[in-house]
């Protein structure tokens, strides 16, 4: 038969493509599971032993791992509540028509294509330093004591300098979304009695919710792995108050040299992040049925 | 129930004039068809009574107050939008309620309007499907059940059946009129369709270029068509236009016969050609006859003339339904 013959052909060129990806993302994790299992410290190369569960504990007992896991949903949910609802505010006024319409829209979407590195170092220095940085001469024109932003609020500085780099993506989303609502809609609305604020609420809002679905999809996969950032700016510190999930494994493998219960640690954070996964597929999945 | 009365208005995009220095006054209860060609400014014109564009000058009253400022929702008016406009996130329930919710209608009210407008649109088993998920001819109910719960002072029609097909469209007209003869809702309604225009006005304003060409009842303008562009609009087959000698014969630049005033004859008559094509309708039927110097001429003939291609007729037009037009396509008294 037709159908058969083709899906096998589909499935033989197919095959290059799967098995490469398979090899690609099963063979680290099964590394990654493998090495989570044994007793592998760089600094002592003394053979390793299966020692089965006790990387997990060691992982998971570690003071840091419930602040970490606490900072990660903290960023997460801090970036996404400013990118989703800047995004929204900004596409809103960018849809508007107005003089060097281009012009505007290229610098609203330039800072995504800033190095997370660079940005953060910006941040850094030229922003948040409390002798040269820009807010603290904001602050002194003000008289006021000139806040050191990494040391005092690092958490927050950080979801700042996130929220800033992903603010553009979620902005030309949510702007060609709004693009594509139909005017004629917004007439019925206008001729229905809805005032501004209504038709936001009742038409605007419900036609945005898909693409809002996609922007919190997207930036959870990259925000759960946030890094960089972490890495120029503040180190995970003061303490481990800035330190998430992915850093707490780094610091573990490279600043203790222990291979196993930071392969541990990174098995802890694939079952997180699939667990998040699970709810963001279903609320997605819910949205893009339309 | 309101009247609507223009005053001068007048429109331009641009610079772009769309809508010359217009006059129209429309009393309660009446439904007036707006009609003509695609892009002849009828959607613009319904729009700026709407309130959904403003007038670039003129003066728009409705029930002698001026309503030219106001914004669209306080002008009491329902549009049913040719896209429909349906909301596609809310139930049908949901958007024929939405007009009442920004009301600020309390829940039982709003319940019973529902459901009284889901009655007589024949929508009670569709309530809680979405949009979607229905035909094209229950969308265009939902949209007009969505237009008559907020009892509007009069509705607005903007090419409502042009996206159904056309066993549907004769039907849904019916239902309009019919819908009409119950509300008896002052009602503007916009097409391209002549035929439209014809079965449903009180009167139709037949516009071209974005001027008033002629405003009259259906009968009138298809009896006395105050220039040449409505006589060759109105009218299904149209009227024959002629120009040349047998214009001037009449001392007229261009005259028109509809094809119901010609008679045939195998034998004699003013003009003869030969039967490009016969079309049996059953009822009727259509001759077009190739008049040497003339063009094609159509003529209505009874339904069981049998006459084939090729065959030599001779046509006479009755000279008492015989229209005249100036040089200027201005309509010259009989
Ligand atoms: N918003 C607009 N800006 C510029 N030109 C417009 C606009 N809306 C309509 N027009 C022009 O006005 C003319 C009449 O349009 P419209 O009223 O939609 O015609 P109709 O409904 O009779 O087909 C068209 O030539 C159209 O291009
Ligand atoms: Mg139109």
């Amino acid at each position: 038969m037709a159908s058969t013959h083709t899906g096998a052909t589909a499935r033989l060129m197919l095959s290059p493509a799967v098995a490469l990806l398979l090899l690609w993302m099963a063979v680290p994790l099964a590394m990654t599971l493998w090495y989570s299992l044994h007793d592998y410290q760089l600094l002592m190369p003394r053979g390793n032993d299966f020692v089965g569960l006790e990387n997990y504990v060691y992982f998971l007992t570690d003071p840091a791992f419930f602040q970490s896991l606490a900072n990660t949903f903290a960023l997460l949910a801090g970036v996404l509540a400013i990118t989703v609802i800047g995004g929204v505010g900004l596409a809103l006024l960018l849809d508007r028509p107005m003089h060097g319409q281009g012009i505007v829209r290229l610098l609203v979407v330039s800072p995504f294509f800033v190095m997370p590195t660079v940005s953060a170092l910006v941040w850094k220095n030229m922003f948040m330093n409390p002798v040269n940085g820009l807010f603290a001469w904001i602050a002194q024109v003000f008289g006021m004591r000139a806040i050191d932003w990494l040391a005092e609020a690092p958490l927050l500085s950080l979801t700042l300098m996130v929220a800033w780099g992903w603010l553009p993506f979620a902005t030309l989303i949510l702007l060609t979304a709004l693009q594509s609502l139909d005017a004629e809609q917004k007439e019925a609305a206008e001729m229905d009695g809805a005032n501004a604020f209504a038709r936001f609420i009742h038409i605007t809002l419900p036609h945005l919710a898909r693409a809002i679905a996609v922007v919190i999809l997207i930036q959870t996969i990259f925000l759960l792995s946030l890094f960089a950032e972490i890495l120029v700016t503040t180190n995970g510190g003061p303490g481990t108050q800035s330190t998430n999930l992915a850093y707490l494994v780094y610091s573990q493998t490279l600043l203790r040299f222990d291979v196993g219960s930071a392969s541990a640690g990174g098995m802890v954070a694939v079952v997180l992040a699939n667990i998040l996964a699970i709810f963001l597929m279903r609320l997605v999945g819910k949205n893009l049925e339309r | 129930m309101a009247s609507i009365a223009l005053k001068n208005v007048s429109k331009s995009f641009g610079g772009r004039e769309v809508i010359a220095s217009l006059d129209l006054q429309i009393e309660r209860g009446e439904l007036v068809v707006f009609v003509g060609p695609s892009g002849c400014g009828k959607s613009t014109l319904l729009r700026l009574i709407a309130g959904l564009e403003d007038v670039s000058s003129g003066q728009l009253l409705i029930d002698g107050r001026d309503a030219t400022q106001l914004p669209p929702a306080w002008r009491g008016l329902s549009m049913v939008f040719q896209s429909y406009a349906l909301y596609p996130h809310m139930s049908v329930r949901d958007n024929i309620a939405f007009p009442l919710k920004m009301a600020r209608r309390d829940k039982e009210t709003i319940e019973r309007k529902v459901t009284e407008a889901a009655r007589v649109l024949n929508l009670q088993d569709y309530l809680d499907r979405k949009p979607r998920e229905l035909s094209g001819g229950q969308r265009q109910r939902v949209a007009i059940g969505r237009a008559i719960v907020r009892e509007p002072v009069a509705f607005l029609f903007d090419e409502p059946l042009s996206n159904l097909d056309a066993a549907l469209r004769v039907n849904m007209r019916m239902e309009i009129a019919e819908l009409h003869r119950q509300l008896g809702a002052t009602t503007i309604y916009v097409t391209h369709d002549q035929t439209e225009a014809m079965t449903l006005a009180d009167r139709i304003v037949v516009l071209n270029a974005g001027r008033v060409e002629q405003i009259g009842p259906p009968l009138e303008l298809y009896r006395r068509p105050a220039t040449l562009f409505v006589a060759g609009f109105i009218g299904s087959p149209r009227m024959n236009l002629l120009g040349g000698a047998a214009a001037s014969r009449y001392g007229a630049a261009t005259i028109g016969i509809r094809p119901e005033h010609l008679s045939l004859s195998t034998s004699e008559g003013r003009w003869h050609g030969k039967v490009s094509l016969a079309e049996h309708l059953g009822s009727d039927t259509f001759v077009h006859v190739d008049v040497a110097g003339l063009g094609t001429i159509a003529a209505r003939a009874a339904g069981d003339l049998d006459v084939r291609h090729g065959e030599t007729l001779w046509l006479t037009p009755d000279e008492s339904c015989l229209h005249r037009f100036d040089a200027q396509g201005r309509a010259l008294a009989a």
